[in-house]
């Protein structure tokens, strides 16, 4: 209990310091922490995939630009798109996106399943990058930000670096309670005793293929969440949001943070968004220009973390593993 | 969830039921029965087919011929979720369950089994009271309820056989495809599972694999011995004692065993 007690804490003590940030920082790091959130998101759900049902997606970000690209062709070209519209339609086209790409490579497991997820987003990724929609290969700009328009009445305004964070923070908050409901729900049993042991959970009575198909969905579906917002916030959407690369380094964050929690993929976005600014801004030493090279550092970090704490960052945090306390 | 049904009707029926792997026939023109409160024992030497028999009969398997009937209908080729839906509940001669989960979520998940759907996302699982029950009173059947909280990786060799008999238990069959339940348990821990089976048979139909002879004719109705895949001989307890054929290829390997 006293666990469960330091844990509520650090997360209420999390929350308002996210919450007190855009009074106390300068815009850049507004700017930063809206990413870092949207990163938060993105990873939560593919650790939904990866930690909770063991269905290792390298494929992800084909949901999250998947939904980037149904924005930029939902929204007229000189004019704002509806949130409250465009929004739905382009989570619900993630969702039928991972329905469709889930139904064939849910056949396959293991190494197999790995390198169809891959093999799917890379075909999605040459289908925008070698044609004409949507710009090709530069990608294509929003020009003007969604509103959240009520009846004449906006709440927001997404075009505020400030409001548009509080969105992100609103909707990160909202997707991990959502989580964590569903992973306490009898949907979130059985997908981790699928993760644990597939072929007894059939035995069992369970037909594993249409819970593994309903947690790929969401999990698009959450991730498409992320790419929308991804893509209101940088006014572009192109070929990167849907490469392998973003695939990766997502996948990097959950492995980094620690699978089967949902505070160590975010913790993980965190640590990894910061880390890379502040290595980029390393000064020049002795004539090797350290910050050019960041990602040797990076690399050598992640290698220490995997070696050292087999759980991920948050293994830091709590002895045992974050799933007690976190769930 | 499906009526009681009179001792003695025969539930689950393999008609001719073989299985190859490659050119090896590991189940061969098989046929047997298993009846409403009858314990219906497999022996045989090792690898004369017993486990893969039970693989066929629940579905972990297709057959490569045969018919396989439960109340008289065709089931044959049902994948093992249908079969277990069914009414058919087995265990695994080596324990087959989930090492990280407790002992009482290891049964809470088999009982969870028989809700229509699991496609319940926000209502939390620990809520659901029915399915609690029946998750404790299997824990109870097999004597570990003390055990509850344990996680499965700490508990014993034993005491995870007990589970897995648990969780069988939990889904309600009425027929049991028991595949060694004792191998691997102390004398006491055996001691209970015969009662346990004793009592069970009264509302079940059970088909028992096992190696313990003193168990197997203590509890058996009927018994059907294989070897190389076939059926060398089935019938009463006495018949297969006094067998000949059965004396030579198998429980005379053994007098130990055979004599009470």
């Amino acid at each position: 209990m006293d666990r469960r007690k330091t844990a509520i804490v650090a997360l209420v003590l999390c929350l308002a310091a996210l919450a007190v940030l855009p009074f106390v920082s300068e815009k850049f790091y507004v700017q930063l922490f809206t990413k870092i959130l949207i990163m938060g998101i993105f990873a939560m759900s593919l650790d939904l995939l990866i930690g909770y049902s063991g269905l290792v997606s390298f494929g992800h970000a084909a949901y999250f630009g998947g939904a980037g690209y149904v924005l930029v062709l939902v929204s007229p070209q000189y004019a704002a798109a509806s949130l409250w519209t465009s929004l739905p339609i382009a989570v619900a086209a993630a969702a039928l996106l991972a329905l469709g790409i889930g139904m064939l490579v849910l056949r396959t497991s293991g190494i197999y399943f790995i390198m169809v997820t891959l093999a799917f987003s890379q075909m999605l990724f040459f289908l925008f990058h070698d044609t004409k929609i949507a710009g090709g290969a530069d990608g294509i700009y929003i020009y003007v930000r969604p509103v959240a328009d009520i009846l004449g009445w906006k709440p927001f305004d997404l075009e505020n670096v400030v409001h548009l964070y509080f969105v992100v923070l609103a909707v990160f908050i909202a997707v991990f309670v959502l989580l964590r409901v569903v992973l306490a729900s009898l949907f979130g049993r059985v997908i981790e005793g699928i993760r644990i042991n597939e072929s007894r959970m059939r035995s069992l009575g369970y037909a594993t293929f249409r819970y593994k198909l309903a947690c790929f969905v969401i999990a698009g579906a959450l991730a498409g969440l992320a790419g929308y917002l991804s893509a209101i916030q940088f006014g572009v959407v192109n070929p990167d949001m849907l490469a392998w690369h973003l695939s990766g380094s997502v996948m990097m964050m959950v492995i980094l943070g620690g699978m089967g929690t949902l505070v160590g993929p975010a913790l993980g976005a965190m640590v990894m968004m910061l880390l890379e600014l502040g290595l980029q801004s390393l000064p020049e030493v002795g004539g090797l220009d350290i910050g050019r090279h960041w990602q040797l550092l990076m690399g050598s970090f992640i290698v220490l973390v995997a070696l050292l704490l087999p759980q991920g960052l948050i293994g830091l945090l709590t002895k045992r593993g974050a799933k007690k306390a976190h769930g | 969830m499906v009526e009681p049904l009179r001792q003695g009707t025969s539930v689950l029926r393999a008609r001719g039921l073989s299985r190859h792997f490659g050119g090896l026939a590991a189940v061969n023109d098989v046929s047997l029965e298993c009846c409403m409160g009858e314990v219906h024992a497999v022996i045989g030497p090792n690898g004369a087919g017993k486990t893969t028999l039970i693989n066929v009969l629940s579905g972990d398997l297709p057959p490569s011929s045969g018919r396989i009937e439960l109340h008289g209908r065709d089931v044959t080729g049902l994948a093992s979720h249908q079969i277990s839906r069914l009414g058919v509940g087995r265990s695994y001669q080596k324990s087959n369950v989930f090492l990280p989960f407790t002992a009482f979520e290891n049964c809470r998940l088999a009982a969870q089994s028989r809700l229509v759907s699991s496609m319940r996302f926000f209502r939390a699982a620990a809520r659901y009271r029915a399915v609690n029950e029946a998750a404790e009173r299997a824990l109870v059947e097999v004597g570990l309820e003390t055990r509850a909280d344990v996680a499965l990786a700490s508990l014993s060799h034993g005491e995870r056989r007990q589970i897995e008999i648990a969780m069988t238990l939990a889904t309600r069959p009425q027929v049991l495809l028991l595949d060694e339940p004792l191998a691997g348990m102390g004398a006491e821990e055996s001691a209970r599972i015969v009662e346990l089976l004793r009592k069970l048979v009264s509302d079940h139909a059970i088909l028992l694999v096992e190696h313990d002879m003193d168990a197997v004719f203590a509890v058996a109705d009927v018994l059907t011995v294989m070897v190389n895949g076939n059926v060398l001989e089935s019938g009463a307890p006495e018949q297969i004692r006094s067998s000949k054929a059965v004396q030579e290829a198998y429980l005379g390997t053994d007098d130990s065993n055979t004599t009470d």
